[in-house]
């Protein structure tokens, strides 16, 4: 595939508001990470929560729409001068050439799951519950989109954790077969109990911060997130940050475990590389899907070593952020994206002692090195798997 | 924009619509259209643990791509596939509002991995063995529209690779059936391949603002508006007959698709 530009991008998490603050945690190696206190959840678990969602608005015209993951897009679309770049760029090619492609697991269905305790004598749902607006997948894509003046191609990509990274895939085959010059892609998932209880359930919740990657990991942090990038066509050659390459492919293994050997992360990273041109060697960086629980990251490992080897800088920052599900794959192409352009391969909190069994080249510590190129990872549930490629064109 | 596939086949579940073969006659004006619940098939490429833990979306959403791939005489794990619903599992989703909505909470694994939108799409690598590049999305009433897109998109993407695109949606329980009504299941599929060789309707796409086109018949027309899914079946009836025509098929509130067929 031809390069496309990231034109502008924003990430809002358990970090902070924008980028400066995840800039600021990628040097630092902090986390986000804290004592889960979400609603009545009474689980004992750490998780990242985006602050100030119960405080924040959304626009009177888009009313309908309020509800927390609503509230985060709002939050994170108005970070880092975004809305107004998406603005300038919808004026100039057109707003029905720009597409919305959002990536989420389960868009606003903490909302049905709170009216399902206020329902009425029949057993009905309360008349303030708006099904569209909230609890339907698409309510993400179509909120960015109004709420962004946009009136091209829209949907929501609902591939559990890989969602936002296919977000970026669905974008680029668009801008490449000419039916759009532009896209907002990106992702936004936040708390609901159905993925705190339904992680439990499946007892693949850590009791402490998630240590990807560790000898003695026991499972994922939860975390809000909510990422946008406007991505447009691209000529290259000036310099600026490109998605080069996407890859995807499908375990057909197992509904929630990974494939034992990793053959559909694999396969998933080496479509990317073909995509992109590139040889396993060109990859300064693999930002590891890296979810801490002990099958996904063995799973994973074996494919990482199988295609680039032992040595080249790998990391999950799942320590950082927790796992953002069907945010994970923007959230985390961005931190891939401010790992290159600060020269430094993240670190990872929460891990303290790697794994013996686990040989890929893994950074607990984060050190600055020059990054030409980096590969994000975001696998999911039902062996859904993207890769994606990134660097300066 | 202009995007373009080859129609090789077609796959079709839906309330008096018992398949894509049965249901030509019917489509066309032929033989008189009956409304009847709709009966969704068992899928038998499921191993049978796999099978009782699947849905009433998922065995929907199976029997539409699997009817589609027989129909085109490809093998699914060959093809890449798209999966489109405005609902995804509805009993599912009710089910884990209700437990969650009780004091313990608890929901158990198999509902919680179930509760993904993209679980057909992992039901469906499961029972045909592909691990090519899948897609799962959702746009409301716009589903089946912004899933063809996403297919042709992926056509034009990678010619080499033919791809299924199956749309589904089947009815919410109390109480959410209120808050969203769907009318009975239906599930459409069709493989695409690049329009360039081979046999088969050819089909462009452009974006239109015109107004979507209705079907000519009452019931049928009742069965377009009342499940997201069914908005492809005036696409449907041109390649029922075969002809070439122009149909205006939904998508989002301000943007339609307009499908040039040509046999």
């Amino acid at each position: 595939m031809k390069p496309i530009r990231l034109v502008s991008y924003t990430m809002t998490s358990c970090l902070g508001r924008g980028l400066e603050p995840a800039r600021a945690a990628l040097r630092a190696g902090t986390t986000g990470l804290a004592p889960c206190r979400f609603e009545t959840v009474a689980l004992e678990t750490f998780a990242g929560e985006i602050v100030g969602l119960d405080e924040q608005a959304i626009p009177a015209a888009l009313a309908r729409f309020d509800c927390r993951n609503n509230r985060a897009a709002e939050l994170g679309l108005v970070q880092d001068g975004f809305a107004d770049e998406v603005a300038r760029v919808a004026a100039q090619v057109g707003p029905g050439r720009v597409g919305t492609f959002m990536g989420t697991s389960t868009a606003g269905i903490l909302q049905t799951e709170l009216a399902y305790r206020r329902r009425g004598p029949q057993g009905e749902l309360p008349a303030d519950f708006h099904y569209r607006t909230t609890h339907n997948t698409f309510s993400i894509a179509e909120y960015v989109r109004e709420r962004l003046g946009l009136a091209g191609p829209c949907a929501a990509i609902s591939t559990a954790c890989s969602s936002s990274a296919k977000a970026f895939a669905t974008a680029a085959r668009l801008i490449e077969a000419g039916v759009i010059e532009a896209a907002v892609v990106g992702g936004v998932d936040t708390f609901c109990l159905t993925t705190l209880y339904g992680f439990n359930s499946l007892q693949l919740l850590s009791n402490e911060p998630c240590r990807p990657w560790d000898a003695a990991r026991q499972g994922i942090s939860i975390g809000e997130g909510a990422a946008f990038i406007l991505l447009q066509r691209s000529e290259g050659g000036d310099g600026t940050m490109h998605l080069l390459g996407a890859g995807e492919s499908c375990d057909a293994h197992h509904m929630s475990a990974p494939h034992p050997e990793g053959l559909g992360a694999r396969l998933a990273m080496q479509a990317a590389l073909d995509a992109a041109g590139l040889e396993a060697a060109a990859i300064d960086y693999v930002n590891l899907h890296g979810t801490g629980t002990p099958s996904n990251d063995a799973s994973e490992d074996q494919a990482v070593v199988g295609l680039f080897g032992e040595h080249v800088p790998a990391s999950s920052t799942k320590g950082m952020t927790g796992h953002t599900l069907g945010a994970a794959g923007a959230i985390e192409a961005l931190i891939t994206v401010l790992a290159l352009e600060e020269g430094r391969i993240p670190g990872s909190p929460g891990t303290r002692i790697l794994d013996p069994k686990l040989r890929a080249g893994y950074a607990i510590r984060g050190r600055e090195a020059p990054l030409a190129r980096a590969l994000s990872n975001s696998f999911g549930f039902g062996g859904s798997n993207c890769s994606l490629v990134f660097g300066r064109a | 924009m202009r995007l373009t596939a080859r129609v090789l086949g077609v796959g079709l579940v839906g309330p008096g619509l018992a398949g894509w073969r049965e249901s030509r006659a019917l489509l066309v004006g032929q033989t008189p259209y009956a409304p009847a619940p709709t009966a969704i098939p068992s899928p038998e490429a499921l191993p049978a643990t796999e099978r009782r833990r699947a849905g009433k979306s998922v065995k929907l959403a199976l029997a539409a791509g699997l009817a589609a791939c027989a129909d085109a005489n490809r093998q699914p794990r060959e093809l890449a596939a798209v999966f489109a619903s405005s609902t995804g599992d509805g009993d599912n989703q009710h089910a884990i509002c209700e437990a969650l909505a009780l004091a313990d909470r608890e929901i158990s694994p198999t509902r919680f991995h179930n509760s993904v939108h993209n679980a057909p799409a992992g039901y469906w690598g499961i029972a045909t063995g592909a691990m090519a590049p899948s897609d799962s999305l959702c746009a409301f009433d716009a589903s089946f529209a912004a899933g063809l897109v996403e297919a042709m998109g992926r056509l034009a993407a990678d010619p080499a690779r033919e791809v299924v695109i199956a749309a589904y949606d089947a009815p919410y329980p109390e109480p959410l059936r209120a808050a969203r009504p769907i009318a009975d299941a239906f599930g459409v599929a069709l493989v695409l391949g690049p329009a360039d060789h081979g046999e088969g309707a050819i089909v462009a796409a452009t974006f239109t603002r015109e107004e979507p086109t209705r079907m000519p018949e009452a019931p049928l027309e009742a069965v377009r508006r009342g499940i997201p899914a069914a908005r492809a079946l005036p696409l449907l009836q041109l390649l029922a007959a075969p002809r070439s025509g122009r149909v205006v098929l939904e998508y989002l509130d301000d943007l339609a698709l307009a499908i040039e067929v040509h046999v």
